[in-house]
């Protein structure tokens, strides 16, 4: 479990104090993936480091399962560094050293574990992550998504409890994205490993995380589980994310929406209800007319969830709403 | 046919061998201690310097002007008031053995800026993942930033042995020989042009094997 307690953080430039972040807590649940969501500027990359104390608190107290990690001395910190693995938008491997050296660092700076033992749980390693046969090369010789498995591995080294990913995929195309956030996924399942994750994209967050806080100017502004935050979301920053990944414009498709007669409302289905024929139901029922202005079916991480925007007409109008809302099924009235 | 054979009547082939001789013996010796003194100092200076791991303001200040004032005398000078340093290191200040101690401290400290500059040039990203694994100081010098800046060192020995072939020109003052030294007191001292002809060409010859050298080696070690 990580643990913030009024954590911050001030820089100093050139003599004024710049805060990256504001008093903050947060707690992170072990086995979760829990996601990081701001642009940049927002502080999401600095609370991130302050888990492994890349960057120094200017206060509060950090826990990692119990252990004061701001009480640390430099070795207690060492050695709480090799239980964290970590991975960076760039990679940031060693371009001087093959595949399997790279994924081999972490254990020889450990210092533990014999050279036939760290050959051993590397071609492990590259095995896990699908780079067995690139053991051999250099970084330069591969792509952008080997490049990233290639530094999953070398984070797993240490067998951690803990992975902290700064904008892991921000740098790789779409496709890569998706194969990269699939074998987090698999790992956070596998190892029952902890993930935080930062990110700028809310289809990152949708496909992995369980858990996640929206940041905006170094202040947390909503947390919560991935299904409320993502179909249900409050500030508005999360509201413009959530839309970005949508790609609609809520105030445009009102203005497009301004001649269909009736009225207009949203209903967001979750889990197993996703797939209840509710709507022809209801018409059924309550002799409504309804037509389907905008939609989507998809999944948040495992959760199948529906989000369809309904023009209604006719019939009995309350007793079709109070049906939608007597279900399990969230309803919103747009007009 | 006999012009040319003529022409180089006052070069002493004998003499040219011993001169090479001795430009080789100054080159290795003094790029060797060059080296050893350098790249710790080199470390150093980027340790110290403005947001990197050890920053230490004073520190580099106080490096960075003996550096920079032992860069700013010209190396004649440099091998004059070494003399008193000289003889106490090597016991004499002639000759070779009296040439070697001025080539290192002033080779040295223009090697020790090429090494912070191309240490400086590793990723930042990359300390930062090797302190991420928890690794101690010396673990990220010696495990990641001198293997990442490999190609740049060398090419920084390359150019710091190029300069030290011109340094040891100036080394004739001393007595210690060598091929530059041999192209003063003949070819410009004594207008013997055939002898400058062979010591120039002789120069140039060793300043390509050198550079050619280099460049295969950092070719070699280079993976981007």
């Amino acid at each position: 479990m990580i643990e913030f307690h009024n954590v911050h953080k001030t820089y100093r430039v050139a003599g004024k104090e710049i805060p990256a972040l504001h008093p903050t807590s947060l707690r992170v649940e072990n086995g979760q993936v829990f996601g990081l969501i701001g642009h940049s500027g927002a502080g999401k990359s600095t609370l991130l480091r302050l888990i492994n104390r890349l960057e120094q608190p200017s206060g509060g107290q950090i826990h990692v399962d119990g252990e004061e990690v701001t009480a640390l001395d430099a070795n207690g910190l060492r050695r709480f560094r090799q239980q964290v693995g970590m991975i960076f938008q760039h990679f940031n491997l060693l371009a001087s050293k093959t595949v399997a050296d790279n994924v081999a660092l972490p254990l020889t700076l450990a210092g533990e574990l014999s050279r036939k033992a760290i050959d051993q749980r590397v071609a492990e390693l590259l095995a896990r992550v699908g780079l067995s046969e690139h053991a051999k090369k250099y970084p330069a010789q591969l792509s952008g998504g080997q490049k990233q498995r290639v530094g999953i591995a070398r984070a797993l080294a240490t067998k951690p409890k803990i992975l902290l990913c700064d904008e892991a995929t921000s740098a790789l195309d779409p496709q890569t994205t998706a194969s990269v956030l699939k074998l987090l996924a698999e790992i956070n399942r596998e190892l029952k490993l902890t993930i935080v994750l930062i990110t700028h994209e809310m289809d990152v967050i949708r496909r992995v995380c369980d858990q996640v806080a929206v940041m905006d100017a170094g202040v947390i502004v909503e947390q919560g589980s991935v299904t409320d935050v993502f179909l249900h979301p409050k500030h508005p920053t999360t509201k413009r994310f959530v839309q970005e990944a949508d790609q609609v414009d809520e105030g445009e498709q009102h203005d497009v929406f301004a001649h269909v007669p009736g009225r207009i409302v949203r209903l967001t289905f979750q889990g197993e209800s996703t797939y209840a024929p509710l709507l022809g139901t209801v018409a059924r029922e309550t002799g409504v007319d309804y037509s389907i202005l905008a939609g989507r079916i998809d999944h948040i991480k495992d959760t199948p969830y529906g989000q369809l925007t309904l023009a209604i007409t006719g019939g009995d109008m309350e007793a079709a709403f109070a049906r939608f809302t007597a279900a399990d099924v969230h309803m919103e009235v747009l007009r | 046919m006999d012009v040319l054979l003529h022409y180089f009547d006052n070069v002493d082939w004998a003499d040219i061998w011993v001169a090479t001789g001795d430009t080789l013996l100054m080159l290795s010796t003094s790029l060797f201690f060059t080296v050893l003194v350098g790249l710790p100092l080199g470390i150093l200076l980027f340790l110290f310097s403005p947001r990197q791991l050890l920053e230490q303001k004073a520190t580099y200040g106080v490096l960075a002007f003996i550096v920079n004032a032992i860069r700013s005398l010209p190396f004649i000078i440099l091998l004059i008031v070494m003399i008193p340093t000289t003889i106490f290191i090597t016991g004499t200040s002639l000759g070779v053995a009296g040439a070697i101690p001025p080539l290192v401290v002033g080779a040295s400290t223009f090697f020790a800026r090429l090494v912070e500059t191309a240490l400086r040039e590793v990723d930042r990203g990359i300390i930062e993942a090797t302190q991420a694994m928890g690794a101690t100081t010396r673990q990220i010098i010696v495990k990641a930033l001198l293997p990442e800046a490999k190609p740049g060192i060398i090419a920084a020995i390359t150019v710091t042995a190029i300069a030290l072939v011109g340094y040891t020109a100036m080394a004739g003052v001393v007595g210690a020989g060598g091929l530059g030294d041999l192209a003063i007191r003949y070819g410009y001292q004594r207008f013997q042009d055939d002898v400058m002809v062979v010591t120039v060409v002789m120069l140039i010859v060793l300043v390509q094997i050198l550079q050619t050298i280099g460049d295969k080696l950092v070719t070699h070690y280079s993976r981007k």
